[in-house]
């Protein structure tokens, strides 16, 4: 195949794509900067924009040494390309908000419930051992509780 | 969480993370990431329950799970500083909780 003749735009811009779409769940989100809001992932996503559009301006090209051929696949990589942004917006701002209201979650001012839950090693921790036994041989000043789906 | 450990300790706090994780899938968790602060099991919700935190069916295999939640509880057990964060994406940073936590030295 002649490099000249491959229509590398289309290629990298769909390329591009899937790499902004992903790197947010294995890089950016490990980051608040980047994951509070996925500004990185949408540059990204305007960059594979910008190839993906020169990738089509060439699918359509009338030197092509395959006109149809290329018409056609340069359109259905643009619109899979289209499916995964639409995917990523859809995931992190509407997706991202269905969650529970938890409106009897304890409010500030108010004493928390007392607890007892094993730990790693299996030993049972109570609520009032984790606020009162020493960190770094000083009494806590509190507990940072932290919940979490359970695979982060 | 752990790379701010050591100021959350300065600052006189111990974080506690909850889930509905076994010991063994958390031990697990702690081991690859070199978490150093206490996981806690919560297997069948019962905390995450009381607590009012229940994100129904949401988990992989269809199991009620925890919302993410972040309390900053005093010495006393009293609630001092919540974050429900509207968007499952945005959490709580470091930097917010520390100064939480300094606010409460002086009381």
């Amino acid at each position: 195949m002649n490099i000249k003749r491959l229509n590398w735009p289309l290629w990298t811009g769909f390329l591009l794509t899937l790499a902004a779409f992903l790197s947010y769940f294995f890089i950016f989100v490990e980051f608040p900067f980047t994951r509070d809001f996925p500004w990185a992932n949408l540059v990204l996503f305007v960059l594979a924009g910008v190839l993906l559009f020169m990738g089509l301006r060439r699918g359509f090209r009338a030197d092509r040494p395959h006109p149809t051929r290329s018409k056609i696949v340069s359109s259905i990589f643009s619109v899979l390309s289209l499916a995964v942004f639409a995917m990523f917006i859809f995931v992190i701002f509407i997706g991202g908000r269905w969650l529970p209201a938890s409106k009897g979650a304890p409010q500030v001012g108010q004493r928390v419930p007392e607890f007892t839950l094993p730990d790693t090693s299996g030993k049972q921790m109570s609520l009032n051992e984790l606020l009162t036994s020493p960190i770094n041989g000083n009494a806590p000043k509190g507990v940072l509780l932290v919940f979490y789906r359970g695979y982060w | 969480m752990q790379r701010s450990l050591d100021k959350f300790n300065e600052a006189g706090i111990r974080p506690v993370a909850i889930s509905i994780a076994t010991p063994q899938e958390s031990h697990r968790l702690a081991q690859s990431q070199g978490y150093s602060f206490p996981l806690l099991s919560d297997r069948n919700a019962d905390v995450i329950r009381r607590y009012d935190l229940v994100h129904a069916k949401a988990g992989i295999n269809g199991e009620d799970i925890a919302r993410p939640a972040e309390f900053l509880i005093d010495s006393t057990g009293t609630m001092r500083w919540i974050n429900l964060t509207e968007n499952y994406w945005v959490r709580a940073r470091p930097e917010q909780v520390l100064e939480v936590a300094n606010s409460l030295k002086n009381k």
